[in-house]
């Protein structure tokens, strides 16, 4: 059985020769192991993992909402070599203009400019494929670099995916004008996750992620107010997190499809959230497809959030992303093929926006002492390419 | 029953359950054409999507678990 589909696995060839060096009752049994375990590695191989198309990808980011601007171009390019490997690197730019509520109130509105560039590699051998990410992002005063390693395994003849992996990464945090600061903060995160083809028009999909943070977790610009005086914000030095994420799409019938996501949130910090997303896509013709996006995200604040502190804690923080808040979204996305030569490349054109509105419940502007909210736009344009 | 026995019962049994995963896939090849459609996928793009994560990733309190894999940055 296991020369049946593809060559003899190593595992079987190690098998079968332990079996002849033995006496003839081993053999027998060695021989059946193999020919069950062999059978698991034939019956998975009846397709292999794909590699996926080489491809290009240039994007214009633009996000606008709450006295911040983020701005800026990102390219991809992806080139498999002899249909085993495929690498990917990756530039993101983000220029920043900051005159965010935190800023206006307790300093001086800014610019800065955060770039991150990014190398992966992809191998595939049989039903398996292995990706090595590395990337690194830099900003005036904070360097991040990440590395990572995953791994997909197709299983039931291709009816379902297993993946896994980790990311590490090391953080050096600076102050902008105060040279002596340095501080770091380590990250490691670890994923697990299934997808599975429930019928021939619906597939569902289940990740879990574990995250765990140590080190300068905080701003060292941000201040908290204790008793209506402003002090540096104080939060723990480490945090553990765990996100899990349910999505089903299925197919419609109409060349529409319907999609929806579920995750749950909960971490040491005492945050607890849920988002809910819903994604409604259609052809209109051969050559559009749109997608329409409604998303919901509600969360509660951590357990050392507070607008005004009242009493002296050994942390606190005033972060309003550690608040109780919800936002909603409503987005819109059109992809527009401008050409496409079957079996050789296509070329699309996409364009996505995106409106959001922010709504906290504790977090008060203190020039008005109103409950802070606003409303932030989102705006993608890129050009893909696969060839 | 010696340990021995034990233990071959025990390989053979796990043997065969591991087998048993190597059942026949319900939705057979031919009947995937609908799902191989990019409007089936979870994620189309991938910069498009990390760029998309990025922004939500800095401006609310949870993260992860959706399968696009951030960089890190202080825009916190």
């Amino acid at each position: 059985m296991c020369v049946k589909v593809r060559a003899v696995p190593p595992a079987c060839k190690e098998a079968a020769v332990a079996a002849i060096k033995r006496p003839a009752r081993w053999a027998t049994i060695a021989r059946q192991l193999a020919g069950l375990l062999g059978s698991l590695f034939a019956a998975s191989g009846a397709r292999a993992v794909d590699l996926g198309a080489d491809k290009a990808e240039l994007l214009y980011h633009r996000y606008d909402g709450g006295g911040v601007k983020a701005s800026g171009p990102a390219l991809l390019l992806r080139k498999s070599v002899m249909d085993k490997v495929a690498v990917t690197g990756t530039v993101y730019v983000d220029a920043v203009s900051n005159a965010s509520i935190d800023v206006v109130t307790a300093a001086s509105p800014f610019t800065e400019r955060r770039t991150e560039y990014g190398l992966s590699a992809d191998y595939v051998y049989r039903d398996s494929k292995l990706t090595l990410s590395t990337s690194s992002s830099k900003e005036p005063d904070y360097t991040a670099n990440r590395v990572g390693l995953d791994i997909a395994q197709e299983v039931f003849g291709g009816m379902s995916t297993v993946n896994m992996g980790f990311t590490h990464g090391d953080d050096k945090v600076g102050k902008h004008a105060e040279p002596g600061f340095k501080a770091t903060a380590t990250h490691w995160q670890y994923r697990l996750g299934s997808s599975l083809i429930l019928t021939p028009r619906w597939i569902t999909s289940l990740n879990l992620e574990a995250l765990a943070d140590d080190g300068f977790l905080g701003s060292p610009y941000r201040v908290a107010y204790v008793f209506g005086a402003a002090v540096p914000e104080r939060v723990p030095g480490t945090r553990s997190s765990r996100a899990l994420k349910w999505r089903v799409v299925g197919d419609l019938g109409s060349r529409d499809a319907m999609q929806v996501g579920y995750r749950y949130y909960w971490d040491t910090w005492g945050i607890k959230a849920s988002t809910l997303d819903v994604t409604y896509s259609r052809y209109f013709g051969d050559d559009w497809l749109a997608d329409l996006t409604l998303r919901y995200h509600s969360q509660q604040h951590a357990l050392f959030y507070s607008n005004n502190a009242q009493a002296e804690t050994l942390y606190v923080s005033r972060n309003r992303q550690l608040s109780t808040f919800h936002d909603i979204s409503l987005g819109g996305k059109v992809a527009y093929t401008i050409r496409k030569v079957p079996g050789q490349y296509d070329v699309t054109l996409n364009g996505a926006l995106e409106y959001v509105q922010y709504k906290f419940g504790e977090f008060t502007d203190i020039r008005t002492g109103n409950l802070y909210s606003y409303k932030a736009s989102v705006l993608q344009l890129f050009l893909s390419t696969n060839f | 029953m010696s340990t021995r026995m034990h233990l071959l019962a025990g390989a053979c049994l796990s043997a065969t359950l591991l087998g048993g995963c190597a059942m026949q896939p319900w939705v057979k090849p031919y009947e995937r054409e609908r799902l191989a459609d990019p409007i089936m996928s979870f994620e189309r793009g991938s910069l498009a999507e990390k760029s998309r994560e990025h922004v939500r990733d800095v401006r609310e309190g949870a993260r992860g678990a959706t399968g696009v894999q951030g960089g890190g940055c202080g825009c916190n």
